[in-house]
């Protein structure tokens, strides 16, 4: 079965094939092994890119395959960093609270140790008391479950209750959009017990890992990453393909002619939008430690939009075309902003990209619609077609 | 040096030459005062003042609140008008002038409280003066301060008050102050009573003064015109440590005074028999500390039980500091009406702020309704389109000064830019997108970000200002309590006038019916004779254009930003989908319910308004769930997608 | 840019500088991180050309240590984790020596872990809400006992006011502000009643509902002020609708701590006239250094910029940086920390600045009162106050207390005299 799978998919193989490499020349850089072409804000830089990918895939299943244009799975990709967030921050914090304890001559009540950790968490913002969605934070199993259950429970029942109301199109897209400004709205309140517009910060320091240096930390997200993109990208791959993908993408391209069929469409849908929404906070929990903070911002609707338009420029209804569009244009984006491209001397006036960049993504984006619907992985078709 | 100091030594010899009736020696007496007055100590000086009777006190008082007054560096006081480096000087007494570089000069810059406390001792010169003007300083004076002295004077000067106005003022003041400081208690009853009716902040100041109240706490009921008696019950803690402070009863043993004990009476490894690694529980510290507290070394724990006693043995009570208890009945009598009044008032008000918030997002959504809901295009670019708009008016500012003049072509510009690049917009991307919605929304999107950062690039991230002309600014008081800016009545008119503007072109005038024709079927339409690029094209135009004045009207009560259009886009979207696509009419039910439910939710949790907003879009999200077509939905085949 | 092209001509003017510079092999370098883009580009970006004018103005004054200094300008674009990034980028690989940089709370905490890890050293301007204390971080902008405690003072004891509308934007620095103050009042006898307290999201702009219950506050006689933390833009239609709602500074009193002369450019400010706003320094201040810094920044940026807080802060912590460096004969930075502690720079609106082992800032506060044309009339200036990282107004940070030179301890338990923690609390 899975040999077939493969066989049938041989752009799967090549796709690991790619990956592996990349994955184990960047380590071979990195400043582990002293080398050191590659810096370690570089590799964190390839690692986070590789969790962008990795939502990228899953948003191109719900959207290029499925036909739902979610513009709320960034949603999903921050409850998963804020999941992980809360036990980094909260096992960082218990550590230091001990260990300032520790001296005391009375030892200090299971009480007073919660109160000290939430109020080095919390400052004098919040009460020391922790909120209820603190509840599990102290464990690290608890806290790796809420990854991928509260992502995946939160789209089931937004799911249930829009696709059950046969809310679709552009209204579903408004709907999506509306949940996710609504979470964000939420967290950026300071009464929220998630540090409000702060968000929680310091993901990059791992406790228990004290001693280890960000060097090696970051190879080891960069390459735990890369393994989720690679095991991802064979899952969605398998969704896709077979039975199952062919009603899926029946749904996108007639909904109404597959429900007559006899597919109970409505769960289809809802297994699609479940699962990627999953396999999102699972990315952003392997993200948001390699960034080091995450706010509410990061939610924001803005950010769910240009998740669609990576999977748009590179390519919709193929999974390498999301990786593409991510990585091309998260990288582009950096190297942009960054400061790294020369600036344009007109004689009359000097184009700074840092001030130009958004409108030539934005002008680019209008052009791959119009006239490369098929983003940058319809390249890939020329090479397939004429060997 | 030398010199300059000779200068003022001869300059001085004016002023040595001092008379009984001079100004400045007494300011001299009090020059540290002067220079650097307080809120506090002030008084005393202007006592000192005001009790010389100088002819000159009132206008210096005047020159000195209105920052007119500088000092020499030898420490004399001028008044002094500034020209550019040089400074014009006037003798306080002599009245004589003279023009000085302005080197060692420093201003006097009375704060805000000082200058309420100037203002104060002016009243008495101000009241009959013959320029209104300070006779309304001097209302106002009373207005914020009000005092027993005050009375007498104010009514005296009402009789010979010609403005009416002014003398309508002067009387509710005098009762004011007859409320509270009247000589009989009949006086007062009478005034406060003519009080029952009035919602305004003032009026309702005067009653909440006269019931000002101590609370207190003693072992039997106190005498005095006692408001209420307390049960501590209520909130025993609190109550209990007010018992503490008055010194009634040993203070309550938390967590924090435990450990502290404990901390303070450790015996070699154990604490009251308690080993120190047994204590890191709260029950394990409790049986310590009731040992210390049986060996005498701590204070016994205060229980519940023991708390409790303490609270039944006293009377916490509330005492009136006005001792007549019928003045107390009749104030209390009045505010009752008059709170029922305000509460009526501030539904109003609410109302009123839910109306100007509806038909602010039924402005920003309008033209989004026509391109959206008639046309089925999504424009994620109308936000800037806004934006647009905002910024036209704020070019038009720079050109033109006068407000009035800039407003009204701004308008029309504003509609002329926006349709112009609605126009483009449709004819270069979305008509090859038509049967590609989802896209659509894509490409706008592509447009919207480049159009933000391109607003950013020529006019800064700054905000910019768009000012309202003069007629504009200010609000409609109907009273205290209710009042709305002028500029949201404008921007309630503006949207009343696009509806009807809408509504007329849709469904009275020739291109109406095409649109209509062309939204319902295209293909028929054409084979009539409608040429739908064109209907199109106008439809998409008209509907940016909308959104162009709807920024100029959002600049001017707002800010204008780069950022501005996207606070409305999303919100936009959902009073549309809310309302109902296709349909103006469900755009101003969605702009409606969203407006009023949003100062709703305000109202139930007034200290968070962001939370406000984040149970609006649950709200929405909810509703979208049960009532999938919005408010009002279309029936029949143009319901169909 | 400008940068590249100015520095060269002062390297060609001054000949001798060029050797000296020559002589350096390692030359030093001072890293700017403050956002170009994206929504804090509005304020940051002006720090980023202060900067690059005060180290035109060392260059041209021969450098620090003999040798030039050379801006390393990076965008971290309004981008939280990527301040995190960019300054991991500036240590270790552009090695910058010090860097100066950051406006919000937020960026803050996300580049702390950084340079606490890499041991780095960062300069931070803005005003913030206390609470931290980091021993790689000199906080220049104002805690909250230089800024809001002294506006408060003023409001009870010169303008009277028995009722407070504490309004903020919902976010840590008018969070903790707002509860500092709240505890404040209450111990000045200001009962719990009589403080109303609201939270606004960014960018507000209907502030009718909120300006109105601000005025039905007076219903009890007594006099009402109001105490806004209320950030950026939205600040615009706040002062609007105050404006349209006949609200004067007589009757009800605003001070705010995030106005200043660059936010009030977006407004007209001629119904403003009399509101408040506390800073450590106003473009109005009337000294010889002052005159000197506003000419030098409108030749260098252009003639209608205006000068703020922030500005005066990078201007004090830099030269206070450069004097360290060259006390400290290095820019290592544990020698330049030791040489910092007890730095004298004379403030901009009169009197020194002196650098505390808590590494906060003694300065002067001020007190100014809005004119028609958008700048301030300083009506009250008091004597340096000493920057307090940890409140001694709420009872958790009482006990608290950072001393890095004596102590080592930025988080120091003053009753069981131990360290909480050596780093610092993101």
């Amino acid at each position: 079965m899975r040999q077939g799978f493969l066989y049938q998919n041989p752009s799967v193989l090549w796709f690991l094939a790619a990956l592996g490499l990349f994955t184990v020349s960047v380590v071979m850089l990195s400043e582990v092994t002293g080398v050191a072409v590659v810096s370690t804000s570089f590799v964190k830089t390839l690692g986070k890119t590789l969790c962008l990918c990795l939502v990228a895939i899953a948003m191109d299943v719900v959207w290029g395959y499925c036909g739902i244009l979610s513009l709320g799975h960034f949603a999903f990709f921050g409850i998963g960093g804020y999941a992980i967030g809360m036990w980094l921050m909260y096992a960082r914090t218990e550590m230091i609270v001990l260990g300032s304890l520790e001296g005391q001559v009375i030892p200090p009540t299971p009480q007073e140790v919660s109160d000290a950790i939430g109020n080095q968490i919390f400052g004098v913002v919040g009460s020391s008391e922790f909120p209820l969605i603190w509840a599990f934070a102290d464990s690290l199993f608890l806290q790796l479950l809420m990854v991928v259950l509260v992502p995946g429970l939160l789209a089931l029942v937004f799911g249930w209750l829009a696709f059950r109301s046969r809310v679709t199109g552009v209204y579903l897209s408004i709907l999506t959009q509306a949940m996710t400004l609504a979470l964000s709205l939420y967290l950026f309140q300071n009464d929220s017990g998630l540090r409000g517009n702060n968000g929680l910060s310091g993901l990059q320091n791992i406790p228990g890992f004290e001693a280890t240096s960000q060097a090696a930390i970051s190879v080891v997200f960069f390459v735990a990453s890369a393994v989720a993109l690679g095991a991802g990208y064979v899952f969605f791959a398998w969704v896709v393909s077979g039975k199952m993908g062919s009603v899926i993408k029946g749904i996108r391209d007639n909904e109404a002619r597959v429900r007559f069929l006899g597919y109970h469409v409505e769960s289809y849908k809802l297994f699609v939008f479940t699962i990627t929404a999953v396999v999102s906070g699972l990315a952003g929990a392997l993200y948001y430690p390699q960034a080091g903070i995450i706010n509410p911002g990061e939610i924001a609707p803005i950010a769910s939009i240009y998740l669609a338009v990576w999977v748009a420029i590179g390519g919709r209804g193929r999974l390498y075309g999301a990786v593409i569009g991510a990585a091309f244009v998260s990288l582009l984006s950096s190297w942009f902003t960054g400061g790294g491209a020369p600036d344009i001397p007109l004689g009359f006036y000097t184009i700074q990209w840092t001030d130009w960049w958004l409108v030539l993504l934005g002008v680019s984006f209008v052009a791959v619609t119009l006239f490369f619907p098929k983003g940058i992985g319809g390249l890939f078709d020329y090479l397939v077609r004429k060997p | 040096m030398r010199a300059i100091f000779l200068a003022f030594a001869v300059l001085c010899g004016t002023c040595i030459k001092v008379q009984a009736q001079d100004l400045q020696p007494l300011l001299q007496t009090h020059a540290e005062e002067v220079a650097k007055p307080s809120r506090r100590s002030v008084g005393v000086m202007l006592d000192d003042l005001v009790a010389s009777g100088l002819p000159q006190v009132p206008r210096f008082l005047e020159q000195w609140a209105g920052r007119s007054v500088w000092q020499g560096p030898d420490g004399v006081f001028f008044f002094g008008t500034e020209d550019g480096d040089t400074l014009v000087l006037e003798d306080v007494d002599s009245g004589e002038t003279r023009t000085v570089p302005d080197d060692g000069y420093t201003q006097l810059r009375p704060n805000g409280g000082v200058r309420r406390v100037i203002g104060t001792a002016l009243v008495q010169f101000q009241l009959a003066d013959p320029d209104i003007a300070r006779r309304q300083s001097a209302v106002e004076s009373i207005a914020r301060r009000p005092a027993a002295d005050q009375l007498a004077p104010l009514v005296a000067s009402i009789d010979g008050e010609a403005d009416e106005e002014l003398r309508a003022r002067k009387i509710q003041l005098a009762n004011f102050l007859t409320a509270r400081f009247g000589e009989t208690a009949e006086a007062r009853i009478e005034a406060i009573n003519s009080l029952a009716a009035d919602t305004s902040v003032e009026a309702r100041s005067v009653l909440n003064q006269i019931l000002t109240r101590d609370t207190g706490v003693a072992s039997t009921e106190p005498e005095g015109n006692i408001a209420r008696i307390l049960d501590p019950m209520e909130a025993p803690d609190d109550f209990y440590a007010e018992l503490v402070e008055a010194g009634f009863a040993p203070a309550q043993t938390g967590p924090a005074t435990i450990r502290a004990a404990l901390e303070a009476n450790i015996d070699g490894g154990t604490v009251g028999g308690v080993p120190l690694a047994q204590l890191s529980t709260d029950a394990a510290r409790e049986r310590a500390y009731a040992a210390l507290a049986r060996d005498g070394l701590a204070p016994p724990l205060v229980t519940q039980t023991t708390r409790d006693a303490a609270l039944a043995a006293f009377v916490f009570y509330e005492l009136y500091d006005e001792d007549n208890a019928a003045i107390t009945e009749a104030a209390e009598a009045a505010l009752a009406s008059v709170e029922q009044r305000v509460a009526f008032a501030q539904a109003a008000d609410l109302a009123l702020d839910g109306l100007s918030l509806a038909s602010i997002y039924f402005l920003a959504a309008i033209g989004l309704a026509i391109t959206f809901g008639v046309m089925g295009v999504i424009n994620m670019a109308h936000g800037e389109f806004i934006m647009m708009g905002a910024y036209t008016g704020y070019v038009i500012q720079l050109f033109i000064p006068d407000y009035t003049i800039a407003i009204l072509v701004a308008l029309p510009v504003a509609f002329a830019v926006t349709f112009a690049a609605g126009v483009t917009m449709e004819r270069l991307v979305i008509r090859h997108l038509y049967h590609r919605p989802l896209e659509t929304l894509l490409a706008t999107f592509g447009i919207s970000i480049a159009l933000q950062q391109l607003a950013k690039n020529i006019f800064g991230t700054q905000a910019r200002p768009l000012t309202s002309p003069d007629w504009l600014s200010g609000a409609w008081v109907i009273s205290d309590v209710i009042q709305i800016s002028y500029i949201r009545i404008a921007i309630f008119v503006l949207a009343l006038l696009f509806l009807a503007l809408i509504l007329f072109v849709l469904k009275r005038t020739r291109l109406g019916l095409e649109v209509r024709a062309v939204t319902q079927n295209p293909g028929m339409a054409a084979s009539m004779g409608i040429n739908p690029d064109r209907i199109n094209m106008l439809t998409f135009g008209l509907g940016s254009g909308i959104a162009g004045i709807a920024g100029v009207a959002i600049g001017l009560y707002a800010k204008v930003t780069s950022e501005m259009g996207a606070d409305y886009i999303v919100q936009s979207f959902m009073t549309v989908v809310v309302g109902g696509v296709g349909n103006v009419w469900g755009t101003l039910a969605g702009a409606s319910l969203i407006g009023f439910l949003q100062k709703g939710i305000e109202w139930l949790n007034p200290s968070n308004t962001l939370a406000a907003q984040t149970y609006m879009i649950l709200f929405i999200i909810l509703f979208i769930q049960f009532r999938p077509k919005g408010i009002v939905a279309l029936k029949g085949r143009a319901a169909a997608d | 840019m400008t940068f590249k092209l100015s520095s060269m001509t002062a390297a060609a003017l001054l000949g001798s500088t060029v050797l000296a510079a020559a002589e350096c092999a390692d030359p030093i370098k001072v890293g700017v991180l403050h956002s170009l883009s994206g929504t804090m580009a509005i304020s940051e970006t002006t720090l980023k050309d202060t900067m690059l004018m005060l180290i035109e103005k060392q260059n041209a004054a021969g450098g620090v240590l003999g040798c030039e200094i050379e801006a390393v300008v990076v965008d971290p674009a309004s981008d939280w984790p990527l301040f995190a990034e960019k300054a991991r980028e500036l240590l270790t690989v552009h090695e910058v020596d010090v860097i100066f940089g950051n406006w919000t709370s937020v960026s803050r905490k996300s580049v702390l872990p950084v340079i606490e890890e890499l041991n780095g050293l960062l300069f931070y301007p803005v005003q913030y809400e206390g609470e931290e204390s980091s021993k790689n971080v000199f906080y220049t902008g104002a805690a909250p006992n230089q800024q809001a405690i002294p506006a408060v003072d003023y409001f009870l004891e010169e303008l009277g006011v028995e009722k407070f509308a504490l309004l903020g934007t919902d976010y840590v620095y008018p969070r903790t502000t707002n509860n500092i103050l709240e505890q404040y009042l209450q111990d000045n006898g200001i009962a719990e009643d009589d403080i109303f307290v609201n939270y606004t999201p960014f960018g507000h702009s209907d502030w009718a509902t909120i300006v109105s219950d601000v005025v039905a506050l007076g219903e009890d006689g007594k006099q009402v002020g109001v105490i806004s933390t209320i950030n950026g833009d939205a600040n615009i239609g706040f002062y609007k609708e105050l404006a349209a709602a006949g609200v004067s500074a007589d009757d009800i009193p605003v001070v705010a701590f995030s106005v200043g002369e660059e936010e009030l450019s977006g407004l007209d400010t001629s119904n403003l006239v009399g509101h408040l706003a506390a800073w450590n320094y106003f473009q109005s201040a009337e000294t010889d250094a002052n005159a000197e810094f506003i000419a030098a920044w409108k030749d260098f940026a252009g003639e209608d910029r205006v000068t703020n807080d922030p500005m005066e802060a990078h201007y004090i912590g830099f030269n206070m940086w450069v004097n360290a460096v060259e006390a400290a004969e290095s820019t290592d930075v544990d020698a330049v920390r030791d040489a910092m502690y007890g730095q004298e720079f004379p403030n901009l609106t009169g009197g020194t600045a002196v650098m505390l082992p808590n590494h906060h800032l003694a300065k002067p506060v001020l007190i100014g009162e809005i004119t028609a044309d958008g700048q301030f009339d300083i009506i009250s200036q008091t004597a340096e106050v000493p920057g307090d990282a940890w409140t001694d107004f709420l009872p958790a940070s009482k006990i608290l207390k950072s001393d890095w030179q004596e102590l080592g301890c930025g988080m120091y338990n003053v009753e069981t005299n131990t360290c909480v923690q050596l780093t610092s609390n993101y």
